[in-house]
């Protein structure tokens, strides 16, 4: 046991280190040195991984609370803390990556002050930035309990529902608008990824990943802490990344049908093959298999399921933002090593970060114990409805 | 007022002086590449072979647009349309995204890539010189009239009397009059404008459509989305506060009648 950690500290010190020398040289000898950017390819990996994967996977703190704390589905209460910590993670990370991205990072507070209300990437900073303030809170919960502030926390516990909404909101505007960022270059964009509804196909593929994301974070938590999600939460949400999945494919190959740009993806070449790679195992795949209920009831089912939809989102992303504008803007673009290094610095510090949240805070503990009392309750609740015969009330949360 | 460029693809020689005039002017180095725009290049002359085996030079340089992409996109609004036609870059506010770089239909904007305080540049139409009431120098300098200065308006109908009485030479089209909603800079050619290197399938209005017309729908988003939630919201708990009530209605009732 004590062996293994040193070998995983190890290699987390070998990437943080290459990252911290990938940001070094970005940082005294300019973006050009440490990137493959260029003129003609001004957004590489930092924006096409750490920027729209980042977001997008982070998807699964606003579902699960809103899912929890608006829909008020109290058995998935245990998946919500971890959740809201991942997505809150993400942020912090997806911010520090832009940090490195942005040419001038010490001007990345001028949207605050300087508007223009025309462009969607100013919309997606101010969502960014209060969603980020949203999740500090939503997660605050954990930090207050842990330091036994509890006037502070009964102020935040009764504010919840308000920032949930907001949290919601917001993520529905900059979730979509990643993908309307891309709007604007139609004569740039592979018509397999360009479409009018790259806005509505974002926010759905979002959803759908984050549905995802919180089941692989429970296996990884399982792994890791021996926080063990109960079997039947685990088969809802994969019944909810199937009900996601099912209208995001639909969309997706009908406005390719409505384009008429499906028989593209047959052509020979590398968009194409990304292509398909992307749809056929990245959605169609986890599809057919979610749809069996013996694959959404048993773990491998769950957890393969989970990580073909995490893949097919991450292809989604990195083909919209490198293979599908790669094709006409006539220039090649391969990440160079230090933009990796940076990129496995920041996944690698968002896996430190959760595991030291989760060792030193209430992520999973206190909520267990949250939910036993739940679940009891609404056991106790459907013995006696079922008992006079009656019908559970709609809106009732059924255990 | 608004001012722009008619470059006539016909009559241009290839010479390269404009290039050197806007080296000058813009106290750029005169060693840089000159086969690639760059911060020290804000225009170049592209030798374009043609299928048949001829040549024609095509200038490369800012468009100039009416209704700018780069301004549209930028997210501190670094970059405006001046009145007098000239797009200006305000490195001030840039804080370096290169989202004016993706969305620029044309390909211009160049990014200091080895600078560690890196800015954004592309050609401002000579705005110092045009504020003293001077033409831009490459238009100046241009030895056969390819580059034409003049205000927009002027320059069209120059353009548009020139089809008229060459039709056999000229490709019936300004390049610039309403490609991506028109630009300050105008092309006239008698090749297809496709071989020229200048992009062939941009919409006749501005690209900024596209995107402004998502964002003017969000806050129709934020309402309807915020009642909806907040309404569930309540409904939901509401229900759930009866059921509790009934229930424990119920129990004091069971115990009561024990």
């Amino acid at each position: 046991m004590r062996l293994k950690i040193t070998f995983w500290k190890i290699v987390f010190a070998v990437i943080v280190a290459l990252g911290i020398y990938g940001v070094v040289l970005r940082f005294t000898q300019g973006l050009g040195a440490a990137t493959n950017l260029s003129d003609e390819f001004p957004w590489g990996l930092w924006i096409g991984f750490d920027l729209l994967c980042g977001v997008g996977l982070a998807a699964g703190g606003f579902t699960m609370a809103a899912v929890v704390h608006v829909f008020n589905v109290k058995r998935y209460h245990s998946v919500v803390r971890p959740a809201i910590l991942t997505a809150f993670l993400g942020y912090v990370l997806v911010i520090l990556a832009l940090l490195v991205d942005l040419g001038r990072p010490w001007f990345i507070w001028h949207p605050i002050i300087m508007w223009n209300h025309h462009s969607v990437m100013f919309e997606v900073a101010w969502c960014v930035m209060l969603y980020t303030t949203v999740l500090a809170v939503e997660f605050s919960p954990a930090v207050l309990e842990r330091f036994k502030l509890r006037r502070l926390l009964g102020i935040v516990r009764r504010s919840l529902p308000f920032f949930v909404v907001a949290g919601v909101l917001l993520s529905t505007l900059h979730q979509s608008s990643l993908g309307s960022l891309y709007l604007i270059v139609p004569n740039k964009l592979h018509p397999l990824w360009y479409s009018p509804l790259l806005p509505v196909l974002f926010w759905l593929s979002a959803v759908t990943v984050g549905c995802a994301m919180v089941i692989l974070e429970s296996f990884l938590s399982q792994q890791a802490f021996g926080h063990a999600l109960p079997r039947h939460v685990r088969e809802g949400l994969a019944s909810m990344a199937l009900v996601l999945l099912i209208p995001y494919a639909l969309l997706r190959i009908l406005d390719l049908l409505q384009r008429g740009a499906l028989s593209l993806a047959f052509r020979p070449g590398l968009e194409g093959a990304m292509f398909l790679l992307e749809v056929g195992l990245g959605v169609l795949l986890p599809l057919a298999l979610l749809l069996s209920s013996r694959v959404r009831a048993s773990a491998p089912g769950q957890l393969g399921g989970a990580v073909l939809i995490i893949l097919g989102f991450v292809l989604n992303r990195m083909n919209v933002g490198i293979t599908g504008m790669e094709a006409t803007i006539r220039a090649g673009y391969f990440p160079a090593w230090t933009e990796v290094a940076v990129t496995m610095m920041i996944v690698a510090l968002g896996f430190a970060g959760f595991s030291l949240a989760a060792r030193h805070l209430p992520v999973f503990e206190h909520q267990a114990a949250d939910d036993l009392v739940e679940v009891r309750k609404e056991a106790k609740a459907k013995e006696r409805w079922e008992g006079r015969g009656a019908d559970l009330p709609t809106g009732y949360p059924s255990p | 007022m608004s001012k722009g460029l008619l470059i006539d693809i016909t009559q241009c020689v290839g010479c390269g002086a404009c290039q050197e005039a806007c080296v000058e002017a813009n106290g750029m180095l005169p060693e840089a590449d000159e086969t690639r725009l760059s911060g020290d290049r804000y225009t170049i002359v592209q030798e374009t072979p043609l299928a048949d085996g001829e040549t024609r030079y095509v200038r490369k340089l800012c468009m100039h647009c009416e209704h700018p992409t780069c301004a549209s996109v930028c997210p501190v609004g670094a970059f405006s349309k001046t009145a007098e036609g000239p797009v200006l870059y305000d490195e001030g506010k840039c804080i370096g995204c290169r989202y004016c770089m993706m969305a620029c239909p044309y390909e211009i904007p160049r990014y200091e890539w080895e600078s560690r305080n890196p800015r954004v540049r592309k050609c401002v139409l000579c705005a110092p010189r045009l504020a003293e009431g001077l033409p831009t120098a490459c238009s100046e300098i241009c030895p056969t009239g390819a580059t034409l200065f003049g205000e927009r308006k002027e320059l069209l109908e120059e353009a548009h009397r020139r089809i008229r009485e060459q039709p056999e030479l000229y490709v019936q089209q300004v390049y610039g009059e309403v490609e991506g909603g028109g630009t300050s800079v105008l092309f006239l050619s008698d090749r297809p404008f496709s071989e020229m290197g200048l992009p062939g399938n941009l919409p006749s209005h501005a690209m900024n459509e596209y995107t402004e017309a998502v964002l003017s729908k969000l806050p129709n988003v934020v309402v309807v989305g915020g009642s909806l939630l907040s309404g569930l919201y309540w409904i939901i708990n509401r229900r759930i506060e009866q059921t509790k009530e009934r229930n424990r209605e119920r129990e004091s009732a069971e115990g009561g009648g024990r």
